[in-house]
Parts: structure tokens; sequence; C-alpha cells
């Protein structure tokens, strides 16, 4: 066994469903490295953390908007490429089945089972008036401050 | 070769092997060997990739028919 727990750290800043699922790969992976892993989920990354049913939460116009036009859910995102207007990412899940490869809400799921740190960052949650009762269960909110604490001992830092 | 436990991961694509090895070996005590089976192709360099890094040991390996047998004593 390793003497010392190293650390991953990722900042999952896009909604692509694409990016995001190499960001879980990697996290999975490394967590099977035994390193410590956390992801950030900021700006559009936070769309991975949403759950898919509709919560009826009080929200003002912006944010109502903000809600309607990000994919509710991991499964909703678009591909940062061929995304043909949402045919992209049917094609993909019908490969990835093909391939025996995990969806990304399974990798999500993966992720939490193997004890990855999921961090939703509180300043964009904020700013795309997004709720907490929004978003799945065991996350944590936190700040860049907690960010580079980790990262600072981080061994791998990633930002996709 | 005494094994202790044998993984069946064929078919499972990346990064499911290692990450049901990785499993499968926080059950086994320190000297003891796991059997893992893979199809994934890129297992071959990851399997032992993981296992060096973990501080385990490949026994052994061989390839066969598309299936990858690994064998890995728990550091």
């Amino acid at each position: 066994m390793p003497q010392q727990q190293k650390k991953t750290t990722i900042i999952l800043f896009s909604g692509d469903y694409d990016k995001a699922m190499a960001a879980y790969i990697i996290a999975n992976g490394a967590a099977a490295y035994d390193h410590d892993v956390t992801i950030f989920h900021t700006f559009w990354g936070l769309n991975a953390l949403r759950k898919d049913a509709h919560i009826p939460v009080k929200k003002g116009f912006l944010e109502k908007m903000f809600a309607k036009m990000m994919p509710r859910g991991a499964d909703r995102m678009g591909l940062s490429r061929m995304n043909f207007g949402g045919l992209g990412p049917k094609l993909i899940k019908y490969v990835i089945k093909k391939h025996n490869a995990m969806p990304l809400p399974q990798l999500i799921e993966m992720a939490k089972e193997q004890g990855v740190k999921l961090v939703a960052c509180q300043m964009t949650v904020d700013l795309l008036g997004l709720k907490p009762e929004e978003l799945i269960d065991g996350i944590e909110f936190a700040g860049v401050a907690t960010y580079l604490a980790d990262a600072s001992e981080g061994n791998i830092n990633l930002f996709i | 070769m005494n094994v202790n436990k044998v993984l069946d991961a064929k078919g499972l694509a990346c990064p499911m092997p290692v990450v049901k090895a990785k499993k499968a070996m926080d059950e086994l005590t320190s000297g003891q060997v796991l059997e893992v089976q893979t199809t994934d192709k890129g297992s071959k360099n990851d399997l032992p990739a993981w296992a060096n890094a973990s501080g385990h040991t490949i026994i052994d390996m061989k390839e066969e028919n598309g299936v990858f047998t690994f064998w890995i004593q728990k550091g």
C-alpha cells in the first residue's frame, strides 16, 4: 500500500456530456488508484449534479430562465462536438452501450460509491439560480479556498 | 499458483476493469493473489500500471482468444 494517500483534484467547468464523461472516468480511475479525489463543479459543470426531476422551488425570472435553458441532469447534457441538435448524444449513448462503456449517470454513481468528493461551487450555484434541493444528494458546497486547499496538495490537478 | 479470488471483468470497458480490480483487491490480505480476466485491450497496460502504483505485483499474465488474464499479488 502507498505510504501516503495521493490527491487528485478536477475542476469540471464544462457542461458537455463528453467532457464530463472524461472527468468522471479519470476520477473513477484515480479513486481506484487509492487517490483522495475531489471534483469541483462550477458554471456549466454544475448541471452534471442536477437531479433530472423537476423540483418545485421559488425562483426569480432570470433564475427560471437559466433553469430552463440548462440541461437538467447529466443525462440531458449535449456534446462538445457533433451535437447535431441533440442527435449526437443519442448516437454517443448508443455506442457507449454497444462498447459496454459506462454512461455518465452511472459514472457519477460509481464515483460517489468510490468516495469521490463532489463539490458544487457555491458562488456559481447562486449565479445560475440553482437551489440545493435541485442538486443530487451527498455533495458539498464550497468556494475557491476549499479548492485551493485540496489542489495545493494535489498530485494531479485538471481543469475540464 | 494459489489463487484466492477470481474477478471476471470481461466485456467491461475503461475504467471498470481497474475499478473492479481495486474493489476485489480491498477484500484480500497482503500476499494473497487475485486473478483478473478482461477483454478491454487498454487493460493490458492499465492493470499492470495500476498494480505497480498501488504496490501490488503482477506475478503472471497471458492473452488467449482476446481474453487477458492477470495474476496479481497484493502488496
